[in-house]
């Protein structure tokens, strides 16, 4: 029976579609006071999916529903990394969930739906199935920015990011029916065939911009990234760390293969794009952050900045930027996780801290707080022998050796300049006098996320070829086709 | 030694005692005497370490020594790989010379986290013993790059007044010229096809090429030397810095930017450095005489000396650009002796800042009435800076005079009146505070230095004069290294077809 077979494949899914709906079903019937329970269950739920994942991998490249999904190492290796993300960012939340007073159960079930949503856009194989992944994630997600509904600024998060949202899905189908026009395909092996055979200027080439532009979007590279500031600054703080965190990292693997398998061959075009869409982030990241006072602001802009960098490597079309991108991102996610902790764990007398010059003196009341705080940050700016600097070395190197130097250039004066801004965050804590004291019960889910962060930031020196080694092997299939 | 990996030893022990640092516990009295002795009796066992490599030292060879080589990240190509030559070995020895002397230095003036400010410099210990050591190209930047860390963090939580501005005016500036050097390094990875530093002294690169790299090098050395004009962070840096800090920042900081031009440029870029020669010549002339007008008029001590020490490294880059035996043994030499001399100057400065809490000169005045073995020290240092023969001071500067003059007798002309143009400021800043009348109650009542501030400053001011009597010690050891990287320069020369 090949339907047998099919669902087979999608073990991992079905089972956190079902568990899912599960949870939403027990939630509805006992209401929010089960909301505790429901993320202990989602992120045992998280852990299981990965556990099945594994078990079940097939052991070669695969594909079901006939071709509307892969499964091959690549996909393999971002759903971990999605897993990992989203355990992180539950385990961090219930705290906060608990003094915003949003302890709602559907904030878990959400967030399992949005990971489905994130996994079925890392397996897509067809224009259909990317389609209906990246609404599934999104549709999840308008509603966890908008999840603080009596907080205006909530309200408006969800609200812009869903019309901004609805837009960019606009775009991405009207590209989507102009490729499919064009080649005649929605599956990306078939659009790769049909590409290779097409002069340059091309209807589907203009397709490809708009499924590009859709995917900017959806990474809040710029100049679509208008959203990301007001989006991050109104959502509640950990529907922020899971936004910054993990559904960036998705699209991320959806954005790679678009452009390794179905447009592979049209590497000329994208790279142009590619370019100037990395070069713009990284400056906007840069400079636009240099004035920001809330630090969920400041970090929208910071991830802007950094999706620049994870695309610089990407402008030469070549293996190697392949994998220094997800390398970047990896490091890029559990920097960012690590950095939300800290965060959510700035409760003074009640009331949350957002105003960076509010942290003032914060090194003499929570030490511990401060240095993992100050390392991520030192990471984040790319200061050896942090993570941070690796993952840039990474990408930089890409970038030279494709040639693109000036690109590579601009990086680096970017980069300089974003470290004044982590910088200030350390200086405000360490250097400036305050005396604010933080509310001691930091529950377990924060600081064990905040220790395994800096630990990993701090001793990746120690072996910088594992992560390396990890993601060539994972992107092998990618490479296959470019 | 046999097979003793003397190099890593020396470049990680200082962080095995961050370790016990952190483990530290107890109230805040305790933590910081128990910090305190820990951070000495790690520095001084490294020091000790730092004597044993001096003693083994052959300086019959130009090689590397002490090489150790481990598989670190191949995919990068990178390796582990320390060693040291007759150009690195000083460096190593003047930073674990100098790190127990910082500790005693902060032994009563640091009074608020000193486990914290202990850490700090063990780990700038570690950073600063690697930077001379790396011999591959991207480990050499790791630690190159990352001592900006402890340093930024000691400028801003121990600093004076405008701490904040001054420790980032430091770390953005520093920052700023080794990013291009980092796309310089990949460049060079790329083109030559290894990190590894003796490798890449064989490699030729095309002399246009050449030229771009020696200036994203340049962009990265001369701030952290500093040479005119982008030596603007440094008096800011020097003045917010606490004692111990000025003394590691004048000491050994600096130095990374002459040991950078020394390691790097020369040997791997001859035909830019023979080309941007004139270049280094004219702004090592202005740094020279320029900022030893500034430093005339200074008011505040410590900004005065950070002012000579920019005027100091003029004459570090004239010699390593004359690219002569005499030029380049004078410039290492200058280093050293700028080393212990501007350290202890600046712990001159730290004496009697702790005591009174200002560094303005006018406030101070006849303090040989008052303390006497204090006025005899800071003499000797005093002349030291100057120039005067019988000192460390003299045989750096002669050696560069001599190597410049073969070179052009216009350049040595004008960096000869910097000799002279150098001398006021020092002998000025000495006759105002230590003879004079004396102006105030409070400055003629200070305290003659203490035993532990004796420990301190006497030896220094015995190498000082050790040194400048018998220079060869140092010069001895320099020699075959100087003399080798004079025949791989002149043997890259145009050697591109």
């Amino acid at each position: 029976m090949p339907i047998i077979d099919d669902l087979q494949h999608v073990l991992p899914e079905l089972f956190l579609a079902v568990m899912a709906m599960a949870l939403l079903i027990y939630g509805v019937f006992n209401g929010n006071k089960v909301t505790g329970l429901a993320l202990k269950v989602a992120v045992g739920v998280l852990l299981l999916t990965a556990a099945i994942m594994f078990g079940f991998a097939p052991n070669a490249l695969s594909y079901s529903f006939g071709n509307m999904l892969v499964h091959d190492s690549y996909a393999l290796f971002f759903k971990a990394l999605i897993l990992t993300g989203s355990v992180g960012a539950l385990a961090i939340s219930r705290r906060y969930l608990e003094y915003a007073n949003i302890s709602r159960f559907e904030y878990p079930v959400l967030v399992l739906l949005a990971t489905l949503g994130m996994f079925i856009m890392v397996s897509a194989n067809s224009m259909l199935s990317l389609y209906m992944g990246l609404e599934l994630q999104s549709l999840s997600l308008y509603i966890l920015a908008a999840i603080q509904r009596d907080n205006a600024r909530s309200s408006e998060a969800g609200l812009k990011y869903f019309v901004l949202g609805a837009l960019s899905s606009g775009m991405l189908l009207f590209g989507i029916s102009l490729i499919y026009g064009y080649t005649g395909a929605l599956d990306f092996d078939s659009i790769a065939v049909a590409a290779s055979g097409l002069d340059k200027v091309n209807g589907a080439v203009v397709g490809m911009v708009l499924v590009l532009a859709a995917m900017a979007f959806k990474i809040s590279a710029a100049p679509f990234h208008i959203w990301a500031p007001d989006v991050y600054e109104g959502a509640p703080t950990s529907v922020t760390a899971f936004f910054a965190a993990v559904p960036k990292i998705a699209a991320f693997g959806l954005l790679l293969r678009l452009l390794y398998e179905p447009f592979g061959t049209l590497a000329q075009d994208w790279g142009q794009i590619i370019y100037a869409v990395s070069a713009l982030s990284m400056i906007i990241g840069s400079f636009a952050a240099l004035t920001q006072n809330n630090i969920k602001r400041l970090l929208a802009f910071s991830s802007i900045g950094h999706v620049g960098f994870a695309l610089l490597a990407l402008c030469t079309g070549l293996a190697i930027g392949l994998s220094a991108t997800v390398a970047y991102l990896v490091i890029y996610m559990i920097m960012t996780l690590g950095v939300f902790a800290v965060i959510l764990c700035l409760n003074a007398d009640g009331k949350m801290i957002t105003n960076i010059d509010d942290m003032a003196g914060l090194a003499k009341t929570s030490p511990v707080l401060s240095y993992v705080l100050a390392i991520l940050m030192f990471s984040m700016a790319g200061i050896p022998p942090m993570a941070g600097f690796f993952a840039k070395l990474y990408v930089f190197q890409a970038a030279i050796e494709g040639g693109a130097i000036y690109l590579a250039i601009i990086g680096v004066l970017c980069s300089v300049v974003s470290a004044y801004y982590y910088l200030r965050i350390i200086k405000v804590m360490f250097f400036d006098e305050g005396d604010i004291k933080l509310k001691q019960d930091f529950g377990l889910g924060r600081p064990i996320v905040m220790t395994l962060s800096s630990v990993f930031v701090l001793l990746y020196i120690i072996s910088p070829e594992f992560l390396l080694t990890l993601v060539r092997h994972s992107i092998a299939p990618l490479i296959l086709y470019g | 030694m046999g097979e003793f990996p003397i190099l890593s030893v020396l470049t990680f022990l200082p962080l095995l005692g961050v370790l016990f640092l952190i483990l530290i516990r107890g109230s805040e009295a305790l933590s910081a005497r128990n910090a305190k002795y820990t951070a000495l009796f790690v520095s001084i066992c490294n020091a000790v370490l730092a004597g044993v490599l001096l003693c083994n030292f052959d300086a019959g060879t130009a090689d590397f020594q002490f090489v150790e080589e481990h598989v670190w990240f191949p995919a990068f190509g990178l390796t582990y790989k320390l060693g040291v030559d007759g150009i690195s070995l000083f460096f190593v020895v003047l930073s674990a010379w100098l790190t127990p002397v910082c500790v005693l230095a902060s032994w009563t003036s640091i009074k608020k986290n000193v486990k914290d400010y202990m850490i700090a410099f063990l780990v700038l210990e570690t950073l600063m013993i690697g930077t001379f050591l790396a011999l591959d190209l991207f480990l050499f930047y790791i630690f190159f790059e990352a001592v900006l860390i402890p340093m930024f963090i000691i400028i801003g939580v121990w600093g004076g007044q405008r701490r904040v501005y001054s420790a980032f005016k430091f770390f953005l500036y520093t920052l700023l010229g080794s990013v291009l050097m980092l796309v310089a390094m990949l460049f060079i990875f790329f083109e030559a096809g290894s990190s590894d530093i003796p490798t890449l002294f064989e490699h030729v690169f095309n002399s246009d090429i050449q030229k771009w790299l020696w200036l994203a090098f340049f962009a990265s050395f001369a701030v952290k030397m500093p040479m005119f004009p982008v030596h603007t962070w440094l008096p800011d840096a020097h003045v917010e810095a606490p004692t111990a800090g000025s003394v590691i920042l004048a000491g050994v900081l600096l130095k990374m930017g002459g040991y950078g031009f020394l390691r790097f440029s020369v040997p791997m870029f001859p035909d830019a450095t023979q080309y941007f020669m004139p270049l280094i010549f004219a702004l090592s002339v202005v740094a020279i005489i320029y900022t030893s007008l500034i430093a005339l008029v200074q008011k505040d001590m410590k900004k005065l000396i950070a002012y000579s020490s920019v005027a100091h490294m003029g004459y570090v880059t004239l010699g390593i650009f004359a690219l002569n035996l005499q030029g380049v043994q004078g410039a290492i030499f200058q280093m050293i002796s700028h080393g212990v001399v501007s350290a202890a100057l600046f712990l001159c400065v730290g004496v009697v800042y702790d005591r009174l809490h200002t560094r303005d000169i006018e406030r101070y005045g006849g303090l040989v009435k008052n303390m006497p073995h204090y006025a005899v020290v800071f003499m000797i240092f005093m002349l030291a800076s100057v120039g005067l023969p019988g000192t460390s001071g003299f045989v750096g500067e002669f050696l560069v005079l001599i190597g410049t003059y073969q070179v052009s007798t216009w350049v040595a002309l004008f960096a000869a009146t910097g000799l002279i143009v150098g001398a006021p400021y020092m002998l000025w800043l000495y006759r105002k505070t230590v003879f004079g009348p004396q102006g105030n109650k409070d400055a003629a009542a200070l305290k003659d230095i203490s035993w532990r501030e004796r420990v301190i400053l006497i030896p220094m001011a015995a190498i000082v004069i050790f040194l400048g009597v018998f220079p060869n010690v140092i010069l001895e050891k320099t020699e075959a290294s100087a003399a080798h990287l004079i025949t791989q320069y002149e043997g890259k020369l145009n050697a591109y077809n």
